[in-house]
């Protein structure tokens, strides 16, 4: 049985990796699960210098998901390296890193440098974060801009370059497109939706950012439609995600073109859901007599 | 840290909307430290998917138990659970009250609400025993008194209606007794934002140690999500800390309560 899958020239033993933002750096969840069985590791989004992020509350719980406006705090480039990428850069799985910027040319120095540390699996493009001024998801909704951004990164490395798409957009498919002829080697779909919840109570919002991006099962068969949508318009591999919080969920996903998945919201709950889905994933093709996980791609009946 | 299902043996009201759990958790009991938490997966919330975090009350054999207060979707749902169903646990986590020395410090420990239940092991494990200041709105907003009683510790109560013990805030019987004496005490606080502050200060005036375990809401309890951080003093000015990770509890002095508004 074959469970590896290619994403661009990066090989993952199996198609599950974590959704950049919902599993720290790794190593907070290594006392809880083997990070090794993962198909990769994605980081939280790195820019180049360290982020204070929003202030609080910065998440709500609503029906069947969960608001973040945590506002990409992070560590920088030289933070990252010095803090976190010891204990990454010995994992057997590779480590994918999601990097954003404010400029085209951010995009490009934070992948420049990434590609100089090596080791690295792979790089996601941020370009569709809801929870940031500047940056983020201006570039992920425009076709011209993100082409301008996936493009300055392929001439900044060699190493694969996903790029995280926008859900905000009338239509995937042009975007889709713009970043695979710029040179992106494989696309994640998707981040998380624009949403809001205000306490009744006091009749403030539930978030000091006002808005958030919402995540969990709630947006799941969006992102179904946006994976088939983009699959549709793209011959390059696609990362999908959204809500997943089992195998049958995750199945789904790739049925409708995704070749790999991340687990992303349910980390928070359940921190082994990855396992249970690698695990989940080997018995369907057990029972559905399925030899390699490729088949599973694209393969919704329509 | 352990991701553990849990059995509950027990799950009763203690008084009003608090109720008391007991769970059999074998191997999480010896590695608790006085002021961790148990981050609780309420297996029957369907439709409410994050964990709850509670402060750990009380260690007895290979159980542990928590304080709670029926609050809204979780904890309702959780006040209805019964001996022999199941939770899903992740504990201890986070970095708790730093245990008195034997022969040093006498803690006085400041409660409001159910910040009681944070205080109990600190109380249990101390090799002196001191005063626990409690507060709270009403005489049923005040728990716990006879399980410090039952360990000899001097409990000191304040209610803002007057029904049980002084009427005021809790700072009030505080601040009196450390006007008495400050010297070799330690304070160790529990409660609300505005409690754990009004403390704070009281410490910084009286130049006495003091440490706050803070309230923050919570995600994922383990320090990936970035939801539960507070501002802390960082050479000049400030940075964000979690607290479910370098915290709950802080030493008062580092707390940059003047960037936090």
């Amino acid at each position: 049985m074959n469970l590896s899958v290619k994403i661009g020239k990066l090989t993952m033993q199996n198609p599950v990796t974590v959704a950049s933002g919902t599993f720290g750096y790794g190593a907070e969840y290594a006392r809880l699960i083997d990070l090794n069985q993962l198909g990769a590791v994605t980081v939280k989004g790195i820019r180049l210098n360290p982020v204070p992020g929003n202030p609080t509350p910065r998440t709500a719980e609503v029906t069947s998901g969960m608001l973040n406006a945590i506002g990409l705090q992070g560590p920088g480039v030289d933070g990252f390296i010095k803090k976190y990428w010891p204990f990454l850069r010995e994992l057997k799985v590779p480590t994918i890193i999601n990097i954003w910027g404010t400029t085209v040319e951010e995009y490009a120095e934070v992948a420049r440098r990434f590609d100089a540390l090596g080791g690295v699996g792979a790089l996601e493009l941020n370009v569709s974060c809801p929870n940031i001024k500047e940056g983020g998801a201006q570039f992920g909704t425009d076709p011209k801009l993100l082409a301008q951004v996936v493009a300055a990164c392929r001439a900044a490395t060699t190493l694969p370059l996903i790029t995280k798409m926008s859900p905000n957009v009338p239509s995937i498919a042009p975007l889709a497109k713009a970043a695979e002829d710029a040179g992106s080697d494989a696309l994640a779909v998707t981040n998380s939706f624009p949403a809001m919840a205000i306490d009744i109570e006091t009749r403030r919002p539930k978030l000091a950012n006002l808005t958030g991006g919402l995540t969990g099962p709630a947006i799941k068969p969006i992102a179904i439609k946006l994976v088939w949508e983009a699959a549709k318009a793209v011959k390059i591999p696609i990362i999908g995600m959204g809500g997943i919080q089992n195998a049958a969920d995750a199945i789904e996903f790739m049925m409708a073109g995704a070749t790999a998945v991340a687990v992303g919201t349910a980390n928070f709950y359940e921190p082994q859901t990855s396992l249970f889905i690698i695990a989940g994933i080997r018995d369907y093709m057990a029972r559905k007599q399925i030899v390699d996980v490729r088949e599973v791609t694209s393969s919704v009946r329509v | 840290m352990l991701e553990q299902t849990v059995t509950i043996v027990s799950n009763e009201r203690d008084t009003d909307q608090y109720f008391r759990l007991v769970v059999r958790a074998p191997q999480i009991t010896p590695l608790i430290q006085p002021g961790q938490f148990a981050h609780v997966r309420i297996l029957p919330l369907k439709d409410a998917l994050l964990r709850r975090p509670f402060s750990i009350f009380q260690v007895a054999g290979d159980t542990f138990s928590i304080l709670y207060k029926n609050v809204g979707k979780g904890t309702e749902v959780l006040s209805r659970m019964r001996a022999g169903e199941e939770l899903s646990v992740i504990a201890p986590l986070g970095h708790g009250f730093t245990v008195p020395a034997a022969g040093g410090e006498t803690p006085l420990l400041v409660a409001g609400g159910y910040g009681m239940a944070a205080m109990f092991l600190l109380a249990q494990r101390s090799p002196q025993t001191g005063i626990v200041f409690v507060g709270g709105r009403r005489r049923v907003d005040i728990l716990c008194e006879k399980d410090f009683a039952a360990i000899g510790w001097e409990v000191r109560v304040a209610t803002e209606d007057g029904s049980h013990g002084e009427k005021g805030l809790v700072t009030q019987p505080l601040l009196a007794e450390l006007k008495r004496s400050a010297v070799g005490r330690k304070l160790f606080a529990c409660g609300p934002t505005p409690m754990l502050e009004a403390v704070g200060k009281i410490a910084e005036d009286i130049a006495v140690a003091c440490e706050l375990s803070m309230d923050e809401h919570m995600c994922c309890g383990v320090g990936t999500c970035l939801t539960c951080v507070i501002k802390v003093k960082a050479g000049d000015g400030w940075e964000y800390q979690r607290t479910c990770t370098e915290g709950p509890v802080f030493d008062s002095r580092s707390i940059a309560w003047e960037v936090a508004k």
